[in-house]
């Protein structure tokens, strides 16, 4: 049964998007095309739990399902199919994707009521939706490609959604080729590695290559270059060191477009990537340690720029790099599922954040600075206190999801990694509590600071129920993978296992569970949290001149941070600018001008000259045509029999 | 010798077709006054024919009927079906056609299924005999379609040259199997491969088969054996031209492919050299010249050249990859010449003036789901991604490399890029010139639908080519 379902599980956002994108704008009607937008994921999501359901009836070797639906590519001897694999991975990964993106649909409805190009908002999130299962369900890397260009688009469209409204220094098209063009270089990592597959393994499906790596030695010089190149595909997608600076601007579109690019879709992709080859880079330490750095460092690095930011959104936004940065952590110190499990909690609670946000935004009429908003608990109060779940479980704080998934990281970076690693991943966990409290103090909590003419209300029931679904999951959701040490059965880490089994059997980690070290680490990352969240109440609540205080005792740091470490100034002068004048100096004038045109005209135009002299032989006479045929036979008669 | 159902069921497609033109005769003399019956029998046989197509496609060469005269299997089916789709395309555009004789002549569309059932003749033919007769059925036919518009000069001077050349040509085919047919004492094609080497005088078969492909390149339009097409493609009418130019193509390909088979090009590699050698100069000469053409229709002729040569380079091959590639090739070079030759049907007066670029100038303001047709069908020429015009290329190509034929693919390639230039000249035309010169499209619901049909096609196959693929590969 799920054999066929998986297909339809892509299929039903496919034809959504072509219904709202064909005849969406003859359709007047908004309620019909919401209907239809959210029916398409809905059903995926039905799908994704038939499937889930079906296969926890079945035993776990068995769990993993191929669906081939037809060849796609054959040429000579390479083949790429459209073949879904459902296995524990991708079910998990279905159900985050449908089930977040389902939410995120039903609040859109709300959210994007009155908006003139209402059609075109819905086409683009199942088309979103479509990718990102392709995505996720590909059994090859060519497929799985197919889904991340189709997201990259996606998010192109999504995030120049208002293309004519201002942005920042530019317009909203300017943040959209931003996110694109970044992420193209991030696809230049993911062809190169794809390039090397094919080369190495001959193949691009998945079972070839990882069963075909599973019998390699651990070291193997091929697979460090194969597996960084990926990763450089998955830091342009899930916005790492140094390809994050697209994720900021991403907030351009619309606020549910945000919540689903940084929650259940887009961002993961990366994660999910560099999970599914766990096998590869199992067998590259170097890589292995190169992504535990480079998450540990993200992580660290982003929330500290989360500290002083004044847009709701732009918090968020270098938060979800932070939390991605944990992510790849997990994954860099070997803690596969862990880096999943974290995936799954974080697009509940960040969704729910981004959402809302969204709600405040709509609230206080596209206003997004925090420094003019204030004490607005008393008039969202569903909003505020769901909030307040999100920022808890983003926090950490137990018994909320957040606090599982992350304490998990902290004690595989700690036991598999270096200290070094779980201390960046520590004082992380603190900097995030500090700034989410900070902004649940400024936003909801203390004086209102805005115009007396805005009169802030609640958002109505469609965005208000996802929310209240998205606070109920990210208050539980933990509770699937609940660690040994706490009498748990880690039924999370279970789950994935087998996915895992082969990156764990060239690993070889001893069992570190229910060691003292790992009480206390929990104890102190706890206290941490805890320790962010009082202070962000006395900063930002009581003592007011503290972060003041603050910004004029340290001046440079503030505008350091401010400035987000300068990184977009740097990409700028560093490579936009260079890359701008290079390509117009030299390029342009000098090679394309001179060089290029020069031989492209002067090949049309001797070719244009020989088709004017060509022609005339047909001059039209009957007689002539007999000839030319006569010398052709002459021709070919002589040449085959000088042979 | 009685046939047997067997035998009957095989060759349905051909039953269903002739017999409808003979019908079609009949209609129109007794029925005068209805003059849409003879179009609607007409596409009606034509349906049919493909649903019994059906059956057999994808399928190994099946066993041969008739005593060994006519073969069936995978190979005929994939034929008949492209045959069919050019004579439903070219009789959904004929129906609109602004030629005034032609939508309302029965014997016109009686003299397309003559024209079909000829070419089904030639693809099933198990002996040089049948295919000669298949071919004339379609050449004679078709020298009558060439001048129908009875009341142009154009018309009646593209069907004298062609009647006068083709006879010609034909002399060379038939002088070509009388000597096959001499040095080896058969006809038959069933084991022809086998019986060509190793003989007495095997100069007299290399005369023998030369002779024989010069027919057929006459019939494909391969240079230099080419003189005919640009007259008679520019003067037939339009629909006409969208005919011939698919599916007399595509019959004549069918006859290289059984005639010149891998096995009889690899026993004669000097044959081979010039076939090469004439694929690369049909590809280099038709493109060029296409270059300077102001007459839309003309253009499409010499680039039908052009594209002789690249199917030919599939043949030269000589490999499965290659003959596949020629069958994809012929299947949407089917829908997207048929298409382009429909566009001119539509958007050319009925006073029989040739359609200049010029008048396609700005053509996207006026009339845009013919602009956009227009131009899947020019990309889809070019070979440009994702359409299905690209795979056709790429597997001739893929074929002639395999075949240590790489210089050919280099020139295919290289002249595709010229291609590019005459056809997409068009496009930009329409969609970047202001001019908004002329009327729009109106009213002519059957030749649309045909158009969209066919590109609809060529980006279905152009997506998913292993569709198309899969019906191809066992056909040899």
């Amino acid at each position: 049964m799920p054999r066929l379902l998986t297909g339809y599980a892509v299929l039903f956002p496919l034809l959504g998007f072509l219904f709202n994108g064909l005849i969406g704008r003859k359709i007047r009607n908004e309620g019909i095309i919401a209907a239809i937008g959210c029916a398409a994921v809905g059903a995926g999501f039905v799908v994704a739990c038939m499937s889930f359901f079906s296969m926890l009836g079945l035993p776990p070797e068995q769990r993993t399902l191929s669906v081939d639906l037809f060849p796609w590519i054959v040429a000579g001897g390479f083949r790429a199919d459209v073949a879904f694999q459902l296995d524990q991975l991708s079910v998990v990964m279905m159900l985050i994707v449908t089930g977040v993106g389902f939410l995120i649909h039903v609040y859109s409805a709300g959210y994007m009521r009155g908006d003139p190009a209402f059609w075109r908002f819905f086409a683009y999130l199942n088309l979103f939706i479509f990718s990102m299962l392709t995505l996720i369900l590909a059994d090859n890397f060519l497929l799985m490609f197919l889904g991340w260009e189709g997201v990259g688009l996606c998010s192109y469209l999504l995030i120049g959604f208002w293309y004519d409204r201002k942005f920042e220094k530019g317009t909203t098209g300017d943040a959209a080729k931003k996110a694109f063009i970044v992420n193209r270089i991030g696809d230049f990592g993911f062809l190169t590695g794809m390039f090397l597959i094919y080369v190495t393994f001959g193949s691009l499906r998945f079972q070839t290559v990882f069963t075909q790596a599973a019998t390699m030695t651990v070291g193997t010089p091929v697979v460090l270059w194969i597996t960084l190149a990926l990763f450089l595909g998955a830091t342009g997608k899930s916005a790492q060191i140094p390809l994050f600076v697209w994720l900021p601007d991403a907030m351009a579109g619309p606020t549910p477009v945000s919540a689903l690019i940084h929650a259940a879709t887009m961002v993961t992709a990366g994660v999910y990537m560099v999970a599914r080859c766990s096998v590869l880079y199992a067998l590259a330490p170097v890589s292995m340690g190169i992504v535990a750095s480079v998450g540990a460092a993200t992580a660290f690095f982003a929330a500290t720029v989360g500290l002083v930011q004044n847009d709701i959104k732009k918090v968020l936004a270098y938060s979800t790099i932070s939390q991605l940065g944990y992510m790849f952590l997990a994954l860099g110190v070997g803690a596969f599922s862990a880096g999943i499990f974290h995936v799954m909690t974080h697009a509940f609670f960040k969704a729910l954040l981004f959402l809302g946000s969204g709600a405040v935004i709509h609230a206080m009429h596209d206003e997004q600075d925090i420094r003019r908003m204030g004490g607005l608990g008393k008039s969202l109060p569903v909003t505020y206190r769901t909030f307040l779940v999100g920022a808890i479980a983003i926090a950490g704080i137990p018994p909320f999801s957040g606090f599982f998934s992350k304490d998990e990281i902290l004690w595989d970076a700690f036991s598999h990694g270096s200290w070094v690693l779980w201390l960046a991943g520590f004082a992380g966990a603190g900097l995030t509590a500090l700034y989410m409290f900070r902004l649940v103090a400024l936003t909801f909590q203390g004086e209102p600071r805005w115009d007396k003419g805005v009169h802030p209300h609640e958002a109505p029931a469609t965005m208000t129920i996802p929310l209240l679904v998205l606070a109920l999951l990210s208050a539980l959701g933990g509770f699937a993978g609940i660690p040994q040490s706490l009498g748990g059965g880690n039924a999370f880490e279970q789950w994935l296992e087998p996915v895992f089994a082969p990156a764990g059997e060239k690993l070889a980690f001893a069992a570190t569970h229910g060691n003292v070290a790992e009480y206390v680490l929990m104890g102190l990352s706890v206290a941490v949290a805890l320790a962010g969240w009082y202070v962000a109440r006395i900063w930002y609540l009581r003592r007011k001149e503290i972060p003041g205080l603050l910004v004029r005792r340290l001046p440079n740091t503030y505008r350091v941070l401010l400035n987000k470490y300068y990184v977009d100034e740097l990409y700028d002068g560093a490579v936009v600018r260079p890359a701008l004048s290079g390509s117009e100096l030299l390029l342009w004038k000098g090679i394309d001008v001179n060089v290029i045109d020069r031989a492209v005209n002067g090949a049309a135009q001797s070719t244009a000259a020989a088709g004017r002299v060509l022609r005339l032989i047909q001059t039209g006479v009957v007689r002539n045509y007999v000839l030319v045929f006569l010398a052709g036979v002459v021709l070919m008669m002589g040449w085959l029999l000088a042979k | 010798m009685n046939p047997s159902m067997r035998e009957l069921t095989a060759i349905a497609p051909l039953i269903v077709v002739a017999g409808t033109a003979l019908v079609v005769v009949l209609v129109d003399a007794l029925w005068k006054t209805n003059r849409n019956l003879s179009p609607a029998l007409t596409l009606a046989g034509l349906v049919a024919a493909i649903a019994f197509s059906f059956p057999a496609l994808g399928d190994a060469p099946a066993t041969a009927a008739f005593g060994g005269m006519v073969r069936t299997g995978g190979f005929t089916s994939f034929f008949t079906l492209v045959f069919c789709v050019s004579g439903l395309l070219s009789v959904l555009l004929s129906i609109s056609s602004v030629e005034e004789m032609i939508p309302v002549q029965g014997e016109y569309y009686a003299l397309t299924l003559f024209a079909v059932s000829g070419m089904m003749l030639m693809a099933a033919a198990g002996d040089l005999v049948v295919f000669f007769l298949g071919l004339e059925l379609m050449s004679i036919s078709f020298y009558i379609l060439a001048g129908f518009a009875r009341g142009r000069m154009t018309s009646n001077e593209a069907a004298l040259k062609y009647f006068l050349l083709g006879a010609f040509a034909t002399g060379f085919l038939l002088y070509g199997i009388a000597l096959v047919y001499g040095t080896t004492g058969s006809t038959s094609l069933a084991g022809f491969p086998l019986r060509t080497g190793g003989l007495q005088q095997p100069l007299l078969l290399l005369a023998g088969l030369a002779l024989l492909m010069i027919g057929l390149m006459f019939k494909v339009g391969a240079v230099p054996f080419h003189m005919w097409v640009p007259d008679v493609y520019e003067g037939a009418p339009t629909t006409v031209s969208a005919f011939m130019s698919t599916g007399g193509k595509a019959a004549a390909f069918a006859g290289f492919l059984l005639i010149f088979t891998p096995a009889v090009l690899l026993t004669q590699p000097a044959l081979r050299d010039v076939l090469a050698v004439v694929a690369a100069t049909s590809m280099v000469a038709g493109n060029i010249v296409a270059v300077s053409q102001s007459s839309v229709k003309r253009m499409l002729a010499y680039s039908s050249i052009a594209h002789a040569g690249y199917i030919l380079s599939g043949v030269v091959a000589a490999n499965p990859a290659g003959s596949n590639g020629v069958l994809f090739y012929l299947m949407t070079y089917t829908m997207m010449n048929a298409g382009a030759f429909g566009v001119i049907s539509l958007l050319e007066k009925p006073d029989g003036s040739m359609l200049t670029f010029d008048e396609c100038a700005g053509l996207s303001r006026r009339s845009p789901l013919v602009a956009a047709l227009t131009a899947i069908f020019m990309f889809s020429l070019a070979g440009v991604p994702p359409f299905a015009g690209f795979f056709g290329k790429y597997y001739v190509f893929a074929g002639a490399v395999e075949a240590h034929f790489t210089w050919l693919a280099i020139v295919g390639v290289l002249m595709s890029v010229v291609s590019a230039y005459y056809y997409l000249r068009l496009v930009v035309l329409m969609y970047f010139n202001d001019q908004p010169a002329g009327s729009p499209v109106t009213g002519r619901p059957l030749g649309l639908a045909a158009l969209i049909i066919a590109a609809v096609a060529l980006i279905g196959f152009g997506v998913f080519p292993s569709v198309l693929l899969g019906l191809t590969a066992h056909c040899f």
